[in-house]
């Protein structure tokens, strides 16, 4: 039945597959790598030496405050969020509803979110005219929505529903007899959440705050729709190096960039995937 | 728990919900607001902005571009995926676990690092072979590969696929009859899962069609955005609509409660673990 040829032919099913990823997959990561280390005829560091150049720098700079900016926030006003829905009814329509609600808006983001709150906080929409006409014009010191702290915003609204998504299994594990027994035992609601509840959740919301932070540090659309001046983040350069007559004439300068923006995002997720490790420790 | 507590707790849930609640229904109301709104102030209510998208020609191109992506994408990554599953499970039980990090990989790879890597490849198929918008769904297929492994392989579980197609087989029914007429009837809601994830993905990609230069819909609304907020807006408003009334029937797919739920679950772990940027 396994005989040498037959096995060699059972192989042959999973060519198609194979090839296909080796392709539109294998082959795009090995071009980047190859292409960020290459030069004229030779292996070069002058790519990465690039990066030194004062836009990068602070694009790269301006890509870690963002994305450390929006993992902390998204991740603080995402627990008071899980909290909210997991002290309510397991079972409830609600709860189901919200969590829904939660992974349709974890995945939206892009074009129609930049769009969404261009009509929603932006210099023509509803609120601004109300609340300008009303002394309470917060674009007073310059249209803010459009740069860094504009994404800062935006961002939240797929941040916050990510966060419940992965910190609400963690905060379920939570058992109320272990609220009881602290009770019992005279401890106040204070002692409760600094010693019981928050050193078990610790680990599972560390590492959802660096989940939050790979997520906003990959996101590009958005930022592309929203910024029409510069590249005050990573990705936008990025962009442009793919783009732009300069970066046309230097290959290998969106390569090593790419290698950058890679290396971040996978030291991050190493992270996490310890984090998440002790998380499943007593999370069964 | 004592009452003090608990009315301390539902003020919190009260206040939270609506405050959230706020945030995040706040912009889509906002942009139907704005899409229906009338030039100059005080004026009525209008669809005028939302009967414009004809009159631009680009912008009709680039709808009709992205929903025959998502249609190529949706099939092709079908068509390479059932039967390498399939497969795997049959005779290849080895490769199950490469062929699974495998198709999860993309999704730890963010959408802009893989589009540097993909432009010197699109170059040179554009000067080579085609450059149609269409090609792009050769990339598209890399990008919604996780979703439609995830769907597939919750579909594939809850069906024996050994015994069925043994059966099929001994019965004597050739390997493409035994996908065609056993398998894939079988896991009918797993493939409309996986095709319906996949469209609503490629209907809201922007960032590989962006940097490649070809225009569809997503490009289309950012450049007419600069020119016409309202249409722009009016059809980001109709793609999300699409997009949802795709997602909600999602959740109605699927064969018995059980297996319906499994299949949930691991979307949304598909979707929590996702740091890719996605759409995003």
């Amino acid at each position: 039945m396994v005989g040498g040829r037959r096995l060699s032919l059972t192989w042959v099913g999973a060519v198609p597959f194979l090839g296909y990823v080796a392709i539109f997959l294998f082959l795009p990561a090995a071009i980047i790598v190859a292409g960020a280390f290459a030069s004229e005829g030779g292996l070069t560091l002058s790519n990465f030496a690039n990066l030194s150049r004062p836009y990068i720098v602070s694009a790269i700079v301006g890509s870690v405050i963002l994305s450390a900016v929006t993992a902390v926030a998204g991740a603080v006003l995402g627990a008071l969020l899980t909290y909210a829905i997991a002290t309510g009814n397991p079972r409830s329509t609600f709860r189901r509803v919200v969590t829904s609600a939660c992974g349709v808006l974890a995945q939206f983001g892009g074009v129609t979110l930049a769009f969404a709150f261009i009509a929603f906080i932006g210099p023509a929409s509803a609120i601004y005219v109300y609340l300008s006409q009303h002394h309470l014009d917060y674009y007073a010191s310059g249209v803010w929505l459009f740069d860094l702290r504009g994404l800062e915003v935006v961002y939240l609204y797929f941040q916050i529903p990510l966060m419940v998504l992965i910190f609400l299994p963690a905060v379920d594990g939570i058992k109320p007899q272990w609220r009881e027994a602290t009770d019992s035992l005279g401890g106040s609601t204070w002692t409760y959440w600094r010693y019981v509840a928050g050193p078990l959740l610790a680990p599972a919301f560390l590492g959802s705050t660096l989940l939050l932070f790979a997520n906003s540090l990959s996101a590009y659309a958005t930022a592309a729709a929203l910024i029409n001046q510069g590249g005050p983040i990573l990705p936008l350069q990025i962009s442009n190096a793919i783009t732009s007559e300069v970066g046309l004439h230097e290959p290998g300068f969106a390569k090593a960039q790419a290698v950058v923006l890679i290396l971040i995002v996978a030291i991050v997720s190493v992270l996490y995937a310890v984090l998440q490790r002790r998380t499943a420790r007593w999370l069964q | 728990m004592s009452r003090s507590r608990r009315a301390k707790l539902r003020v919190f849930r009260v206040v939270t919900f609506v405050l959230f609640g706020v945030f995040f229904a706040g912009p889509i109301w906002f942009m139907f607001e704005f899409s229906t709104r009338g030039i100059g102030e005080n004026s009525p209510r209008t669809l005028d902005a939302w009967k414009a998208v004809a009159t631009y020609p680009d912008l009709v191109a680039g709808i009709v571009a992205s929903l025959e992506l998502a249609v190529i994408t949706s099939i092709g990554v079908l068509v390479v995926l059932v039967p390498t599953m399939v497969w795997v499970r049959l005779r290849l039980p080895r490769l199950r676990r490469v062929i699974e990090s495998i198709s999860l990989l993309p999704l730890t790879i963010p959408a802009i690092v893989l589009v540097v890597g993909f432009a010197p490849m699109y170059q040179w198929l554009g000067t080579n072979f085609s450059d149609s918008i269409l090609t792009l769904s050769l990339a598209y297929a890399i990008l919604v590969l996780p979703y439609a492994y995830r769907a597939l392989d919750a579909g594939l579980a809850a069906i024996d696929v050994k015994t069925l197609s043994e059966a099929a087989r001994s019965l004597g029914a050739s390997w493409p009859v035994v996908m065609w007429r056993v398998i894939v009837p079988n896991i009918s809601s797993a493939l409309l899962n996986a095709g319906l994830l996949s469209v609503a993905l490629v209907l809201g990609e922007y960032t590989i069609a962006n940097n490649l230069l070809y225009p569809n819909l997503q490009v289309e609304i950012v450049s007419l955005g600069r020119t016409n907020a309202g249409t722009s807006i009016a059809v980001a408003v109709a793609s999300l609509l699409f997009a949802f009334v795709l997602l909600v029937a999602l959740s109605f797919v699927g064969g018995q409660r059980g297996a319906r739920r499994r299949t949930r679950e691991r979307l949304v772990q598909t979707f929590g673990r996702d740091f890719s940027g996605g759409t995003r």
